[in-house]
């Protein structure tokens, strides 16, 4: 009998498949993903206050009241101004109060936000890279690399994050001639708080890749002999893209509270340009003779952020399981 | 006439979901009389287990039972309380599922598993437990059994883990027993065996079974009569060598023709084009009429209800219809 | 007489499954091995379908994995069209074998890639093997695929998940078929799925080894699928072969005490009131198995010689009873 199925004779255009039936937008908005944020209020709430933080800290140079690092618009006899009052010597209205210099807090939070953020993001993709890389490379090769690479990764783990941040910050330090310590700063804090978390993207993620290798898929893709490099980045790694994106959320709230505690410590980012951290570390000095708001703004935001995100790492993480669908 | 053991009433489960409600079983009434094997047989998604889990009230949550009554020896139980449904299940009604590592407890002894299941059900002392335990292990089939009832589920091959299931589902004498794939990951070797050992402990304790399989070959072996399920619905049901001989459903004898048999050498097997509707996606009318090769409009239209078309035999199908069984049988005569 | 395509010369591979290093040296227990398949001999025509049939631990999906490449053998050759495969492949020779050779996975959504739309499973192989291929082209030869196999062009857009079992059965054939190979192994093909659709699949299959003259290797512990594709089967017990015969000669005169066993455990859906033969005990674990020839504690022929030396396959039969004939 003939196969009913066997192509003849038929136009090539009702044969070709179509480029695209649906588009992304109207799938995205149709997942089962988007219908369990939308039905989380916390997670809708969260989501909102760190976008609103996100950029309030982006659009900080046209959206900040004042240029709190301009001392054209300071004066020092503004310092210590309570919030919600206007500067003595000048016209300018603090609504978070001033600090001791007679910069607006609210600019100081937003400028600050902006450095926090920087540093954390960037540290965070560093760590996301070069952990997912080593991760991918152990659990595809298994042997001798895993084994290498993973007792590397369980050495990090057993010290304390900050701890291995603040011993590259002072290496760095070592190695930097003083002249451009200034400017290398943020770089050499990236690296120490990026070089601080690789370790648990690598882990998750040969977990998984040594699941996903057993797969047919990756099979079938080896009998045809392409490339084990071309099987990791386009088979493996986007089926070992979840929790890679939920440790980064949750990696990334971490990143900026490590910023801030490296920077409270003073071995942070330079004074000239501060972040979140160092706004607490000024902050806590006034905190005791009444100038509360210095610190209580700052912190605050600083909570609010890293809440935030962690939230949604936490959303994240229960909507990717498929136990708990 | 005897007493039903167990009859479900118009059974409807149910699984809300975000996009509307799921039907997985839907309006199924049957008997199963003392002693009997029922052979519930269908492919994934007919909702099979479902029904099974039902009648045990282990459907999990959101899904609930809708609809309908479940009678075992004159009295409901599908809305007895949580407390006293318990005491149901074991004692009146025991279970076998396909995989033996699940029902048992990797952690304990075979020995205190069964001990403490018999003693849950039944006032024995803990050696007079051990002793019926051990008889038990023997009649399953299960050599030295004496010594081996102190291992642990691991220590057992899978054969003789169903084995271990099996004397587990029957230590408190149940009534009914409910075997959900019991043979589906055993090799064909050992399927046999299982089988046969089922079969005859019930018959021998007067349980009667109700067997779910996706295999028409055990239940051609094993049961008195045969449900054919579709899309949630029975959609006939008979006794097993009617049904296999000569299937009235369109569904049940192309699932006969289907099959790939040893005698006849075929060049084709009969195919059902298409495949089994996912629930959210039940066709209206008859569920089956995108597949069925006699589908008329009737069909598309309206749901085919029941129909008894000889003693003990029921069809779901329009070319059955309700009123006249004659004109029904000389219709399909002519479609074929 | 038909060309001989797959020529398996004493296959064997072994498998460590020793403890780690660390505990061994603390337990003082040696290495432990597994003869997964040992000294495994059949050669399949071309354009005809040669079948493995075994339970669990028989070896059958290690053999079809050593035949693809995904595994290296321990010892014995694999020739594959008078290339022998035993050193690996490698470069451009290596390139015009493998597009002559495809494998179809018994769990279909595993076998398919759960991020990748259709059209890009599908022209995979495309992409590996007809290089410069303009997309254009590509999504034409899968469309025309997708045809070929009883799905539509459309389908090409959506994800593996919005199909059902055998639908995505489909797409895997659909995907072995697209470098035009001449040479399938099918591990398990239906096994996953109803009997219904395990009709469609093999009656597809079937349909295509006629069009396109395919030859295949195809996997099963299904007696009955297996007589209904296959033209020579092998029956493997514990990584060894019990028979090899045509596939006529093996149903109505199995020689082999193991077959006969297989034969007899094959339920009986025709009610002729046959009974199932009790067989006795279970298949032993291949990491212990028994001396000799390895299914001689469930055999009921068995004698001294059968606990000692491992039969040879003489005439396609490994079993000492009959070439003694002491079973006819």
């Amino acid at each position: 009998m003939e196969n009913p199925n066997l192509v003849k004779d038929v136009p090539a255009e009702d044969l070709i498949v179509p480029v695209q039936a649906q588009g992304r937008l109207a799938r995205a908005l149709d997942s089962d993903i988007f219908y369990s944020w939308r039905t989380s209020p916390v997670t809708v709430v969260a989501t909102l206050v760190a976008l609103s933080l996100v950029l309030m800290a982006v659009l900080a140079p046209w959206i900040a009241p004042y240029n709190p690092f301009n001392p054209a618009s300071l004066n020092l006899m503004d310092g210590f101004t309570p919030p919600a009052s206007t500067g003595a010597f000048t016209d300018n209205y603090f609504l978070m109060g001033a600090d001791n210099q007679g910069r607006d807090v609210l600019s100081t939070i937003m400028y600050g936000s902006r450095v926090s953020l920087f540093v954390g993001v960037l540290a965070t993709l560093f760590a996301m890279t070069l952990g997912v890389s080593l991760g991918l490379i152990a659990g595809y090769n298994g042997g001798v690399i895993d084994a290498v690479i993973m007792r590397v990764t369980d050495i990090q783990l057993s010290f304390p994050a900050i701890l291995i941040a603040l011993l590259i910050f002072g290496i760095a330090r070592g190695l930097i001639p003083a002249s451009q310590q200034e400017s290398m700063a943020v770089w050499v804090l990236i690296l120490a708080i990026g070089l601080s978390n690789w370790a648990q993207f690598a882990r998750t993620v040969r977990g998984a890749t040594m699941v996903e290798r057993q797969k047919d898929y990756v099979s079938a893709a080896r009998i045809m002999g392409v490339h084990p490099i071309l099987i990791l980045l386009r088979h493996v790694l986007p089926n070992v893209l979840g929790p890679v994106l939920v440790i980064g959320t949750i990696s990334l709230a971490l990143a900026i509270i490590e910023e801030a505690t490296l920077s409270f410590l003073g071995v942070g980012v330079p004074p000239t340009q501060p972040s979140l951290g160092t706004l607490i570390r000024i902050g806590q000095q006034f905190l005791f003779s009444g100038e509360w708001w210095i610190l209580f703004f700052p912190a605050m935001t600083l909570i609010a952020l890293a809440l935030s995100v962690n939230l949604l790492g936490d959303w994240l993480r229960d909507a990717l399981n498929p136990k708990l669908r | 006439m005897t007493e039903p053991l167990l009859s479900v009433r118009n059974l409807t489960v149910e699984f809300p979901t975000r996009r509307g409600i799921l039907t997985a079983v839907q309006d199924i009434s049957f008997d199963i009389m003392p002693g009997e094997v029922l052979g519930v047989v269908g492919e994934s998604g007919a909702g099979k287990s479902m029904t099974g889990a039902a009648i045990m009230r282990l459907i999990d949550r959101p899904g609930r039972i809708a609809n309908g009554e479940v009678i075992l020896q004159g009295r409901r139980i599908d809305n007895l309380p949580d407390a006293e449904m318990r005491k149901i299940r074991g004692r009146k009604i025991g279970m076998i599922f396909q995989d033996p590592l699940t029902s048992l407890n990797p952690l304990y002894r075979i020995s205190e598993q069964l001990i403490e299941t018999i003693r849950t059900h039944l006032p024995l002392s803990e050696t007079e437990a051990r002793k019926k335990a051990v008889q038990l292990l023997d009649d399953v089939g299960i050599p030295d059994a004496s010594r081996r009832i102190d291992d642990y589920p691991h220590q057992f091959s899978g054969g003789m883990r169903q084995r271990v299931v099996i004397a587990l589902a029957l230590c408190a004498g149940p009534d009914l027993v409910i075997a959900d794939e019991p043979t589906t990951a055993l090799d064909v070797s050992v399927q046999a065996q299982i089988i046969d050992v089922m079969k005859r402990l019930c018959a021998e304790n007067g349980a009667a079974i109700m067997l779910v399989t996706h295999d028409m070959g055990v239940i051609a072996e094993t049961a008195d009569r045969v449900a054919v399920m579709y899309a949630g619905r029975i959609a006939e049901i008979g006794p097993v060598r009617d049904v296999i001989k000569d299937a009235q459903h369109p569904y049940s004898s192309g699932l006969m023709g289907a099959i790939p048999r040893l005698g006849a050498n075929l060049e084709r097997l009969t195919q059902i084009p298409g495949s089994m509707p996912r629930l959210s996606a039940i066709p209206r009318g008859c569920a089956f009429n995108p597949r069925c090769p006699h589908v008329m409009d009737k069909c598309r239209i309206d749901q085919p209800q029941a129909v008894q078309t000889a003693p003990g035999r029921r069809v779901a199908c329009w070319l059955y219809p309700p009123q006249d069984g004659t004109t029904a049988a000389a219709e399909r005569q002519s479609a074929e | 007489m038909t060309k001989t395509l797959l020529d398996v010369r004493g296959l064997s591979r072994r498998f460590d499954v020793s403890q780690p290093w660390l505990n061994r040296k603390i337990e003082g227990t040696g290495k432990l091995y597994v003869n997964a398949v040992d000294d495994v001999s059949f050669t399949v025509k071309q354009g005809e379908t040669f079948a493995l049939v075994g339970e669990s631990g028989s070896g059958k999906s290690t053999i079809a994995r050593l035949i693809v490449g995904l595994l290296a053998p321990s010892k014995g050759d694999i020739v594959f069209d008078g290339t022998s495969l035993k050193d690996g492949l490698k470069g451009a020779k290596a390139r015009a074998l493998r597009r002559r050779f495809q494998m179809i996975f018994q769990d279909p959504l595993a076998s398919l890639n759960p991020r990748w739309r259709v059209v890009d499973i599908v022209a995979e192989p495309l992409r590996v093997f007809e290089r410069g291929m303009s997309n254009r082209d590509q999504r034409l030869r899968v469309g025309e695929l997708l045809t070929l196999v009883g799905l539509a062009p459309e389908d090409g857009v959506k994800f593996p998940h919005q199909f059902s079992g055998g639908q995505r059965q489909r797409i895997a054939i659909a995907r072995a078929l697209a470098a035009n190979p001449d040479f399938i192994v099918c591990d398990e093909p239906t096994s996953a799925l109803d009997v219904s659709v395990q009709a469609q699949i093999l009656n597809l299959m079937k349909d295509l080894q006629k069009d396109f003259g395919l030859t295949y290797v195809f996997i099963s512990h299904n007696l009955q699928v297996v007589r209904h594709m296959a033209n020579d089967i092998g029956v493997l017990y514990l990584g060894r072969l019990a028979e090899v015969a045509e596939a006529g000669a093996l149903f109505d005169a199995p020689k082999h005490p193991y077959t006969r066993m297989l034969l007899d455990a094959v339920p009986d859906i025709e009610m002729t009131g046959r009974r199932r033969k009790q067989v006795e005990g279970e298949i032993p674990s291949p990491i212990d198995p028994p001396s000799g020839c390895a299914f001689h504690p469930r055999c009921p022929f068995a004698n001294d010689r059968c606990k000692r030396d491992v039969p040879k396959v003489i005439n396609g039969v490994a079993c000492h009873a009959v070439e003694e004939g002491r079973i006819g």
